[in-house]
C-alpha cells in the first residue's frame, strides 16, 4: 500500500464541497460574501460576511447639522433614496414640532410611492433576471427611467437624490414633472400597461413558478424573530405597514390594501411586491388628484412656514435680509435644537427603515442610529437556504431585495 | 386599549421600584431598567398576555462618558403590533466592564444588531452565540463610536495630505 499517493489529511474523509460565493459575485448583486459548505449541489451551511462597504455613516453623522445628513441618507438603500430623505425629514421634522402643509404631504405620497415602485420593480425583475428570463428587466427599466426623469424635475439629481428639506420640498414641481407622471400613470401607454406584461411573462409562468415556489420560505412566527419587514414579512402572512400602522405624512388620507401572501417563500414576495406596485399605482392617483384640487395661491405651497429650520431659496438669501440671517443660521448649524430623543420610521421599500436621533442641544446629533431594514433582515439567510440548492440561493438573494449599501451603512 | 399609564403601571407591579426615569419624549415611553435585569423585563414584556411586546425593532448602544460608572447605554425599541405601541428602555453599563446579558435566546434578530453594538460601542453581550466584529475590520482594536475619537478637524493644516486631493 505504501506506493499509494497519499492525498493530504482530511481531502478524502471530508464529504463537502467549500465555496466562496461572493464578495463580488455577479449573482450577488451587491458586496455580500457567503461562505458555503455544499454537499454537492446542497448547501449544508453557510456563514455570511458583511461589511465590505460599511461608511462609518453614524459617525460622520455626529459632526453634521441636520440637513447635511440627508446626503448620507440617500446612500442607504439607493434603490429608492428619497423614501429614505423623507424618512430623514420628518425625523427632523418631529424633533424639531414642525408640521407641513397638506400639499407637501400628498407631493411628498407622490415621491415615495414613485421610490417604491422603483425598488421594488428593480428587486422583482432581477429575480426574473436570476431565474433565466432577462426580458422583464428590460420592459421595466424604461420605467425606472422615467421615474429617475421625475425627480430630476424636482430636484435635479437621479440616483443619490437628496431630495425635499425640512418643512417641505426645495421647490415647486413644475409643470414638466406632472406631465412625466402622468405619462407614466397612463393606464394604456404607462406604467400600468407595462406591470401589466411584466405579469402576464411571469406570475403563470411555469418555469418561473417551478423556479421559486418552496424557494427561501419563512414561517410568520421566525419571521417576525428574525426582524422581518415589509414585504418580505408581509410574503409570510402578517399585515404589518408602518404606512397603516403609524401613517406619516398623511398616509391616513389614501386608500390602499395591504397585500400579504402566505409561505413567505420567493414566489409569495415576488407577488407581494407586484401587488404593492399595483397599490403604488392607485395611491399615486390619488395624491395626484388630491394635489390637483388645490388652486391659486394654494398650489403654491411647497413647503412648511418654518424659516428657522426650512433652507430658503437661493435668489431670497441674495435679496431679503432675514432669508439671509436664515440662511447663515442653517448652514452654520446655528439653529435652536430641541434636547430630546426620537424614533421615527416609515414604510421603506424593503421594510421599517427606523431613525434614532438623540440631541443634546447641541449643532449635530449626540448620536444618531439608521434602523436598516436589510441589515436585521439579512441575519436569516443562512437559515432560508440550507438544505436547499446553490442556484436556489442565488433567487432567494435577489428575491429578499438586500441593499448593500443600507445593509452596511 | 394599551396605554403608556397601564404599561408603566404593570411594570412597576412586577418590578418595583428598580424601574426608573420615566419620560414619554415625543410619546413614547421610556424607562431605565438595571442593568442584569434587561432579560427578565423583555421577557414579561414579550410573555404578559396584555403587553405583547413582540417584535424587536431595533437594539443599539450610546456612549455618555461624563456618566461616570454608567458610560454606555444599551437602548431597547420594541413594538407591540396588536396595540400597535411602542416603548423604548435602556440599561447601563460601566465602560470598564460593559457586561450586558444577550437577547439572542428571545430574539433572533438581536444576533447582528448585539455584533453591530458590539463592534462600535465594546459591549460585551454575555451569552451571544458568535459575539465578533461585524461591519468593521476584524483586526480593529477599539470601539470607534465612542466619543473619545472625534472625528478629524476639517480645518486642521499640519497635514499632508496632497494624496487625498486636499494639500
Amino acid at each position: 500500500m505504501s506506493d499509494h499517493i497519499l492525498l493530504p489529511e482530511g481531502s478524502i474523509e471530508k464529504q463537502t464541497t467549500t465555496l466562496n460565493l461572493g464578495p463580488t459575485h455577479p449573482a450577488t448583486h451587491g458586496v455580500f460574501q457567503n461562505i458555503l459548505e455544499l454537499d454537492g449541489e446542497r448547501i449544508m451551511k453557510a456563514t455570511s460576511t458583511v461589511g465590505y462597504i460599511h461608511r462609518a455613516f453614524e459617525k460622520i453623522a455626529e459632526r453634521r447639522p441636520l440637513y447635511q445628513i440627508t446626503p448620507l441618507t440617500d446612500r442607504l438603500n439607493y434603490c429608492s433614496s428619497p423614501i429614505n430623505n423623507m424618512g430623514w425629514h420628518l425625523t427632523c421634522e418631529k424633533l424639531l414640532n414642525v408640521s407641513t402643509p397638506k400639499r407637501v404631504d400628498y407631493l411628498r405620497v407622490i415621491i415615495m410611492e414613485l421610490a417604491r415602485i422603483s425598488d421594488h420593480l428593480i428587486c422583482n425583475s432581477i429575480v426574473g433576471v436570476d431565474s433565466g428570463a432577462y426580458s422583464g428587466f428590460l420592459y421595466v427599466m424604461q420605467f425606472r427611467e422615467l421615474i429617475y426623469e421625475i425627480y430630476e424635475e424636482v430636484c435635479g439629481s437621479r440616483l443619490t437624490t437628496n431630495i425635499g428639506r425640512i418643512g417641505g420640498f426645495e421647490r415647486n414641481f413644475t409643470n414638466t414633472a406632472f406631465e412625466k407622471l402622468e405619462k407614466f400613470l397612463d393606464e394604456k401607454t404607462g406604467y400600468p400597461a407595462q406591470l401589466r406584461e411584466f405579469e402576464n411573462l411571469f406570475t403563470r409562468n411555469r418555469i418561473f413558478m417551478d423556479r421559486t415556489i418552496g424557494c427561501g420560505p419563512i414561517t410568520a412566527e421566525r419571521a417576525m424573530n428574525y426582524g422581518f419587514t415589509g414585504p418580505n414579512l408581509r410574503a409570510a402572512g402578517v399585515d404589518y405597514d408602518v404606512r397603516v400602522h403609524s401613517p406619516y405624512s398623511s398616509y391616513q388620507d389614501f386608500d390602499f390594501t395591504v397585500p400579504v401572501g402566505t409561505t413567505g417563500d420567493c414566489y409569495d414576495r415576488f407577488l407581494v411586491r407586484n401587488q404593492e406596485m399595483w397599490q403604488s399605482l392607485s395611491i399615486l392617483n390619488q395624491a395626484y388628484k388630491k394635489v390637483q384640487e388645490f388652486k391659486g395661491a394654494e398650489a403654491d405651497v411647497f413647503h412648511a412656514d418654518v424659516p428657522a429650520y426650512y433652507l430658503p431659496e437661493k435668489k431670497d438669501v441674495y435679496t431679503k435680509m432675514e432669508a439671509l440671517i436664515y440662511h447663515f443660521k442653517i448652514v452654520m448649524g446655528e439653529t435652536e435644537m430641541p434636547v430630546g430623543e426620537v424614533y421615527n420610521s416609515v414604510e421603506g421599500a424593503n421594510g421599517e427603515l427606523g431613525y434614532y436621533l438623540i440631541s443634546d442641544g447641541g449643532r449635530t446629533p449626540y448620536r444618531l442610529h439608521f434602523r436598516r431594514p436589510c441589515f436585521i433582515y439579512y441575519q436569516a439567510y443562512p437559515e432560508l437556504i440550507k438544505d436547499g440548492m446553490l442556484s436556489d440561493a442565488v433567487i432567494t438573494m435577489s428575491s429578499l431585495n438586500l441593499i448593500a449599501g443600507e445593509l452596511d451603512a | 386599549m394599551l396605554t403608556n399609564e397601564i404599561i408603566q403601571q404593570k411594570l412597576t407591579e412586577k418590578f418595583g421600584d428598580v424601574l426608573t426615569d420615566w419620560q414619554e419624549p415625543y410619546g413614547m415611553l421610556t424607562f431605565t431598567a438595571p442593568n442584569e435585569l434587561n432579560l427578565k423585563v423583555l421577557q414579561f414584556l414579550f410573555d404578559d398576555a396584555d403587553l405583547k411586546f413582540n417584535f424587536l425593532t431595533d437594539l443599539q448602544a450610546v456612549h455618555y462618558p461624563d456618566n461616570k460608572g454608567a458610560e454606555l447605554a444599551v437602548v431597547y425599541h420594541l413594538h407591540n403590533w396588536v396595540d400597535n405601541i411602542r416603548i423604548r428602555f435602556k440599561v447601563f453599563a460601566d465602560i470598564n466592564q460593559p457586561d450586558v446579558f444577550s437577547a439572542t435566546a428571545l430574539y433572533q434578530s438581536a444576533n447582528f444588531m448585539e455584533r453591530e453594538t458590539y463592534d462600535f460601542f465594546g459591549v460585551n453581550f454575555v451569552g451571544h452565540p458568535n459575539l465578533i466584529r461585524i461591519l468593521n475590520v476584524d483586526e480593529m482594536d477599539y470601539f470607534p463610536m465612542r466619543k473619545e475619537f472625534p472625528l478629524e478637524d476639517q480645518t486642521r493644516i499640519d497635514k499632508d495630505d496632497e494624496m487625498f486631493g486636499r494639500g
